[in-house]
């Protein structure tokens, strides 16, 4: 399995690893997966407020895919907002990052990984989950995959 | 010092200048087939055949018309347990292997299972050996055949052989061992041994894939098999098939430069080996030793790095040959069951490298890994959310993970 120039990149040149200080307000965190899995995500957003991502930290504990998908992720959610950020899908960073059918699952944690910290920020400020409802799909496989 | 570095010569070896020198007259000068009697093509053929026989037997104390040639030790392995299992079937119809062993044997033994075979899975202890109390235990009258393997091939872990040996001779049980790792490596002697049947492969001792050999006891007891390959009765009728003469040829090249070279290039390796193991450990913590750390291959190094998953690591010493236990790597996503079944839990298991060093590797070699070692786990820390947490004191395993 020859690694995709992308994914190596993202290894060697991660953007935005590491983590907001612990007293920052307006940050959600997301924690996804499981050591015995060996992929563990953690992203957090740095949030305004507007409701706009304005700065994105991650770490990860897993394959050069999963840390490759938590990196693009960090680099795709910023400008964004919430409910934008929320409603991103894995398949683009599977198309983007041109993960191998073996590799999906690690796009679809960095998906739930997102969703994990929007949701986290929200129950902070003491938002309601609703837009939430209307984002909700499934994760998807590319058609082309 | 060239990149890429091979560090990986338990998945297999290059093939020795010598043992290409000595194959090439057999691809188009004395190209005979080894079977035709009838001209000097096929003599010259079948003299080169003998005299790999012999070298071959004479890596393992065995006489070689004890030999049968065969496609690799995964053929040899089917071979031979496949093949006592059917041939002794109406004297029982129950195995006993572990649960380290290659796939070649484990999945052969699945086989049997579903031809209504029953088959015991011996458990081992943290270090991979096997408790020589339970073998005896597991034997019942309808034993037939004990399949242990020399030496494993991702922990390096050495069984205590010769004490099988005992235990199976004692009950009249045929012993089969897949020493595909240890031969030519370590001394191996199917007399003292007790070892009736025995699996070995070409490419992992420096010589060309695509051959190996399987060791059928001709006496004290004499062994007999079913074959699985048909055909034209080669290899008294065991296996039928035309010889890879050049692979035979190269084989036992292989073997006479083991012989000759075991016993320094033990040392050398186990040298180059162990000041891997503590260059490493000196720079990096939380690092942990997989398998015996006596009891293993010269050559063999197996860690596991806290924090850090296998594969990321494999994708940052990309210019290093290497492999890993983790589940990313493998094809069905699956852990290394052999790290498993010595009881490294599945956290570790994903941040497990394993080092296999050969003939070719040098000091030079092993500095420079050193190095790139600790700079990949270091980078690799970093961006790990396991390390942070442990780092604050949390204990991972107690948490609670929402699952991807």
């Amino acid at each position: 399995m020859a690694y995709s120039e992308k994914v190596l990149d993202h290894y060697k040149n991660p953007r935005n690893v590491g983590s907001f200080a612990a007293d920052e307000e307006n940050v959600g965190t997301g924690l996804v997966g499981a050591p015995e899995c060996g992929d563990v995500m953690k992203l957090q957003l740095k949030i305004n407020d507007r409701g706009i991502i304005e700065d994105a930290r991650f770490k990860t504990f897993g394959c050069g895919s999963a840390i490759a998908s938590s990196s693009y992720a960090t680099e795709l959610v910023k400008g964004k907002t919430v409910d934008e950020a929320f409603a991103l899908k894995n398949t683009k960073i599977v198309q983007d990052l041109a993960l191998p059918p073996v590799k999906i699952h690690c796009s679809v944690l960095a998906e739930e990984a997102i969703k994990a910290a929007v949701r986290d920020w929200k129950r902070r400020k003491g938002l309601p989950d609703e837009p939430e409802a209307k984002a909700k799909t499934p994760a998807e496989k590319p058609v082309n995959a | 010092m060239k990149l890429p570095i091979y560090f990986d010569n338990h998945a297999t070896t290059p093939v020795d200048p010598r043992v290409l020198e000595a194959m090439l007259p057999y691809f188009m000068e004395k190209f005979g087939n080894a079977a035709s009697r009838s001209h000097s093509f096929g003599h010259v053929a079948e003299a080169a055949v003998d005299e790999a026989r012999e070298k071959i037997g004479a890596l393992i104390g065995a006489p070689s018309k004890a030999i049968v040639f065969t496609s690799g030790a995964t053929e040899s392995d089917n071979l031979a347990i496949k093949g006592v299992a059917e041939f002794y079937r109406e004297r029982g119809d129950h195995i006993i292997t572990q649960r380290t062993e290659h796939k070649a044997v484990l999945d052969t033994c699945k086989e049997l299972e579903r031809r209504g075979f029953q088959v015991t899975y011996l458990p081992v202890d943290r270090y991979g050996i096997i408790d020589l109390d339970a073998l005896r235990e597991a034997i019942t009258p309808r034993t037939i055949v004990v399949t242990i393997m020399l030496a494993n091939n991702e922990i390096g872990t050495i069984q205590p052989i010769a004490q099988i040996g005992a235990i199976t001779r004692e009950r009249g049980i045929i012993f089969h061992t897949d020493a595909t790792q240890g031969v030519g490596k370590l001394p191996v002697n199917v007399d003292e041994t007790g070892v009736d049947l025995l699996s070995m492969s070409a490419h992992k001792i420096y010589g060309p894939k695509g051959v190996g050999a399987l060791y059928v006891r001709n006496k004290n007891p004499r062994v007999r098999l079913s074959p699985e390959m048909h055909g034209g009765g080669h290899e008294r009728g065991m296996r039928s098939g035309t010889l890879n003469v050049t692979g035979i040829v190269g084989f036992g090249k292989a073997c006479e430069i083991c012989m000759s070279e075991m016993a320094e290039e033990e040392v050398r390796l186990r040298r180059l080996r162990d000041r891997l193991h503590q260059g490493i450990a000196e720079r990096v913590d939380e690092v942990y030793l997989n398998g015996h750390p006596e009891k293993r291959l010269a050559g063999n190094l197996n860690l596991s790095f806290a924090y850090v998953e296998g594969e990321s690591l494999l994708m940052g010493l990309s210019e290093i040959a290497l492999s890993s236990g983790s589940a990313c790597t493998s094809a069905t996503l699956e852990p290394s069951y052999v790290l498993k079944a010595i009881g490294v839990g599945e956290e570790l298991a994903h941040t497990s490298l394993r080092f296999g060093l050969g003939r070719f590797n040098t000091a030079e070699e092993v500095e420079y890994v050193i190095g790139r070692v600790e700079q990949e786990v270091r980078r690799l820390r970093e961006m790990s959310p396991l390390y942070d947490m442990a780092k604050a004191g949390v204990d991972v395993k107690s948490m609670t993970w929402a699952h991807g």
